[in-house]
């Protein structure tokens, strides 16, 4: 078991595109081992993805148990994972392991339905909302060599967002 | 050694200007650090954090000829500056109601009270000229927990006609 080392932009690795996963061995069961002792070596992180460690393969691990009052699947490996469907959006504020010290405010859908492959490459399949369905999202943008810098929405039109979503929400009270 | 200055630029708003206070800056041997800069009433405001070796007098003439081109009003300020010491925001606070004066001061006031420390504030006045809508957006740390903050704000709005919408900012760390 090991803590690995975080890649942190600008290194050019994270804006790499992840290769699926074939062999699920027990090379990739320890590897695994260690992206989640990375993942919880860190204050508060809620998930991880294969790249942010250099491994270019489409791993993630998200677990959001730790929040209060919210719904979750506990902890999740997740290999080639894929989104079959997206409804809704939200804006919510997120931080990366690999940005350190800057946070911003990202649009991400609200509920999906996710399948991918636990460690063994049996086939999984979840339907998740908000904060979980978040950190998912977050984690897979890795995966396609993104981060959420790609994603910022600027505070004034998190501002009229919002402010329309409050009116809009108020004027369907009859 | 080069110290931070915060740099305030007022005046109608046209193209141009950024592009060139900037260029003035960068061109002066500055270095910038953080900025918020806003159109308000058809004005250009910003205010920018500049490193720099010289000190206020030699700033206000590098950037001299811009605002004169530009007609702009401007304002130098030595400052006990520092990047990297973000405060997370806690909590998001959306009011908006029939424009009247005292809104402002009325929530601040209460949120103050409770312990409420504002870090960003945003506010606009939109609806038609007979009927205005002030909206107010704010974001800040509540030291004394989120539920004093709600419950206060909500009597608060009752008693002065306002709607107020008050959520969680839960960083996403990933």
């Amino acid at each position: 078991m090991a803590v690995l080392d975080i890649l942190v932009y600008p290194d050019p690795r994270l804006k790499q595109v992840s290769k699926p996963v074939e062999h699920f061995d027990g090379g990739l069961h320890a590897f695994i081992r260690d992206l989640e002792e990375t993942m919880r070596a860190g204050p508060g992180g809620v998930g991880i993805a294969a790249p942010q460690v250099g491994r270019f393969e489409r791993i993630i691990i998200v677990d959001v148990s730790g929040k209060p009052k919210i719904k979750h699947h506990g902890r999740l490996i997740l290999v080639n994972p894929e989104i079959i469907s997206k409804e809704g959006s939200a804006v919510g504020r997120e931080g990366c392991l690999s940005v350190p010290d800057y946070t911003g405010n990202v649009a991400r859908a609200k509920f999906i339905i996710l399948k991918a492959q636990d460690e063994f490459g049996k086939p999984l399949e979840f339907h998740m909302e908000r904060y979980e369905a978040r950190a998912v999202q977050h984690e897979m943008d890795h995966l396609e060599g993104l981060l959420f810098l790609d994603h910022l929405v600027s505070r004034r039109d998190l501002f009229r967002r919002q402010t329309q979503e409050a009116i809009s929400s108020k004027a369907k009270i009859p | 050694m080069k110290r931070w200055f915060m740099l305030t630029l007022v005046g109608k708003d046209q193209p141009g200007i950024v592009a060139q206070t900037t260029r003035a800056l960068f061109e002066g041997e500055c270095n910038l650090g953080e900025a918020s800069m806003v159109r308000l009433g058809g004005n250009f405001t910003v205010m920018l954090m500049v490193q720099f070796a010289g000190d206020e007098k030699i700033l206000d003439e590098l950037i001299g000829p811009v605002c004169q081109k530009f007609d702009l009003r401007h304002h130098v300020d030595a400052i006990e500056g520092e990047l990297r010491h973000h405060v997370e925001p806690e909590v998001r606070i959306t009011v908006y109601g029939a424009d009247r004066a005292g809104i402002v001061a009325d929530i601040t006031g209460t949120l103050a009270e409770k312990g409420f420390n504002i870090l960003n504030l945003e506010s606009d006045v939109g609806g038609t000229p007979e009927n205005s809508i002030y909206v107010m957006n704010i974001e800040g740390v509540a030291k004394q927990g989120i539920e004093v903050i709600e419950e206060t704000l909500q009597k608060l709005a009752q008693e002065k006609g306002l709607e107020t919408q008050l959520e969680p900012i839960d960083t996403l760390i990933g």
